[in-house]
C-alpha cells in the first residue's frame, strides 16, 4: 500500500529559533495521527508546513495525488497545491471564524467550497448543503442565516460541513476542540469520529488535549522544542510512555 | 501451531521524573497458546499479570524478546499492523469501559463490527442479542454507558469484547463484580469461544471459573527477575 502522505526531514526556522525541525513520517489511507505537545513546541508550524500555509526551509511532504499518484507538494506550483487543498486536502482552523467566511449563510459557505471545485446547479448545491447541515447536526432551518449568529460548537460544526462536503482525502485539524466546553466537544468528538470512519478519511489533528488524541487518535507523535521525542501508536505512548518528556506530559493530566 | 507465542519478554520500566528510576519486572517470559485453549495467568497480586497481558495487546512496549500473536510481533510490528490486528484478530476484555460520552450502548457494543466493515443492520441485531443475554435491560440500550453502574459497565465491556468471533482473546477478571447468573453467561460465553478455536489468556481470581474454562495455569512469578520479591 502508498502512503497517503510521506514526510521527510522536514525543518522550519523563524530566524534562529527552531519551529520544527527533522520531522518525517507516513500516513496511510484511513489513518488518524495526533500530534501533541505543549504551547511552543512546534506542533502548529509542523502542520502549517505540511498544509502549504507556511514555506519549510527543507524537507518533503509528498502527497499521493489522485491523477499523478505521490508529487512532493513543496516543490508543487502554487496554482496546483491550491487546486490540492480545495479538493483532496481540508483544513479545519482552531477558531472556525479563521475557516468560515462569516457575512456568508451557513449555505453559502458549504456551496462555495462546491463552486471552487466546478459545482454550478444552484438546486444542487442548495440539497448537497442541506445534507451536509444535518450530517453535522444543525437544523436545516439555519441554512439561510450567517454563522455570526451560530454558536461556538455549531461554528466549528459548520466549519467542518464546509471543508468535507467536497470529499477531501486527508484533513488537516489544529485544535478542532479548543476554546468549546467539554460537552460541545463531546458532541464533536463523536461526529469527527462517524466522518473519518464513513469517509475513510487520513486525519492529522494538532492538540494539547490528551483525551481527544486517545478517543480520536491511532497514532501519536509528541513533540517537545520542536523535536519529535516520541511517536507510536496512540495508546501505547500514553500508557506507557517511554520519554521523559511524555512520561511528564501523561502525568500531569488532572484527574476528574 | 500457536495462536499467542512469547519468546524471551522482557519488561522494565524507567521512570524519568522520578530520579531515573529503573524497575525491572520481568525477565525471560516464555509460552505460547494453542487455538481452542484458555490459559490463566496467576501468581500473587504486583506479580505482574496485567502488564503482561497489556504486552500481548501492545499497550505496553515490552524492552525484550517477541509477543507474536497470528504471525504479527507485536513488539516489533508498526501500529497500523498492530490496529489491523486488534480489528480482526486480537479482542480484549479490560476491566474499564473507555468510551466516547453520549454514544449509545448499542452503538459501543456493535463498534467492533462497523469497523470490521460488517454492514449496521447485522451488527446491531450481534449487539441486542448480546446484551440481551448480559441482561443489560433493553430502556438503557439508547444511553451512553457511561452513566451505568460498574456491573453494567462491566458486562456492556464484555458483550464489546465477544461481539466480534476473534481468534484470539484477553480476558481481564471478566467475571469479577457480576452476580450469579451473569457470571454464568460470561463462563457460557467464554467456553463458545474455546470451542470455535479462540486461543484466550486470562486473569481470573474466581477460583471455580478459572478451573471450569482454563486448561492450564502460568504463574507469571516465575518470570521474576532474580534477586526481585
Amino acid at each position: 500500500m502508498t502512503p497517503l502522505l510521506q514526510v521527510r526531514d522536514i525543518s522550519k526556522h523563524y530566524g534562529a529559533r527552531i519551529g520544527c525541525t527533522d520531522v518525517g513520517f507516513d500516513l496511510y489511507p484511513g489513518e488518524v495521527m495526533g500530534i501533541v505537545g505543549e504551547s511552543g513546541s512546534g506542533k502548529s508550524t509542523l502542520l502549517n508546513c505540511l498544509a502549504g500555509h507556511l514555506p519549510p526551509d527543507r524537507g518533503e511532504v509528498i502527497f499521493d495525488t489522485r491523477a499523478d499518484g505521490p508529487v512532493d507538494t513543496v516543490t508543487m506550483s502554487e496554482p496546483a497545491r491550491r487546486m490540492l487543498a480545495r479538493t483532496d486536502w481540508a483544513f479545519v482552523h482552531q477558531h472556525a471564524r479563521d475557516g468560515l467566511r462569516m457575512t456568508v449563510s451557513a449555505g453559502g459557505n458549504i456551496g462555495e467550497r462546491l463552486m471552487a471545485v466546478g459545482t454550478r446547479h444552484y438546486g444542487d448545491i442548495r440539497s448537497r448543503a442541506t445534507d451536509w447541515l444535518e450530517r453535522v447536526e444543525i437544523d436545516e432551518n439555519r441554512i439561510d442565516d450567517r454563522p455570526s449568529a451560530f454558536s461556538g460548537g455549531m461554528q466549528q460544526r459548520l466549519q467542518i460541513a464546509r471543508n468535507l462536503v467536497t470529499g477531501p482525502r486527508l484533513v488537516f485539524m489544529d485544535e478542532p476542540t479548543g476554546g468549546l466546553d467539554v460537552s460541545v466537544q463531546a458532541r464533536l468528538l463523536d461526529l469527527v469520529r462517524g466522518l473519518v470512519r464513513e469517509m475513510g478519511l487520513s486525519a492529522l489533528i494538532v492538540t494539547h488535549d490528551l483525551a481527544v488524541v486517545r478517543l480520536l487518535a491511532d497514532r501519536l507523535m509528541v513533540m517537545k522544542d520542536g523535536h519529535v521525542v516520541e511517536a507510536g501508536l496512540t495508546d501505547q505512548v500514553l500508557d506507557d510512555p517511554q520519554h521523559g518528556y511524555t512520561q511528564l506530559l501523561v502525568s500531569s493530566v488532572l484527574q476528574v | 501451531m500457536a495462536m499467542i507465542e512469547l519468546n524471551g519478554v522482557a519488561k522494565t520500566f524507567v521512570l524519568h521524573n522520578q530520579g531515573g528510576a529503573v524497575i525491572e519486572v520481568m525477565r525471560d517470559a516464555e509460552f505460547s497458546v494453542a487455538p481452542g485453549e484458555c490459559v490463566a495467568l496467576s501468581g500473587a497480586s504486583g506479580a505482574g499479570k496485567s502488564t503482561l497481558m497489556r504486552m500481548i495487546y501492545g499497550n505496553y512496549l515490552a524492552s525484550a524478546g517477541q509477543i507474536r500473536v497470528a504471525g504479527v510481533d507485536l513488539v516489533q510490528a508498526e501500529p497500523r499492523e498492530i490496529l489491523a490486528l486488534r480489528r480482526e484478530t486480537l479482542g480484549y476484555v479490560s476491566q474499564f469501559l473507555r468510551v466516547v460520552p453520549r454514544v449509545p450502548t448499542l452503538q459501543v457494543v456493535a463498534e467492533p463490527l462497523l469497523t470490521l466493515g460488517v454492514d449496521a443492520e447485522t451488527a446491531q441485531v450481534r449487539a441486542a442479542d448480546l446484551l440481551r443475554r448480559l441482561r443489560i435491560p433493553e430502556p438503557l440500550w439508547g444511553l451512553s454507558p457511561t452513566t451505568f453502574s460498574g456491573g453494567e459497565q462491566q458486562r456492556v465491556n464484555i458483550a464489546r469484547g465477544f461481539a466480534h468471533d476473534y481468534p484470539a482473546l484477553l480476558l481481564d477478571e471478566p467475571t469479577a463484580s457480576l452476580d450469579a447468573k451473569n457470571r454464568r453467561t460470561v463462563l457460557d460465553l467464554i467456553l463458545d469461544a474455546k470451542a470455535r478455536g479462540a486461543a484466550i489468556v486470562g486473569i481470573f481470581h474466581d477460583a471455580k471459573a478459572r478451573a471450569e474454562v482454563c486448561d492450564r495455569e502460568i504463574d507469571v512469578s516465575e518470570f521474576a527477575p532474580r534477586g526481585a520479591a
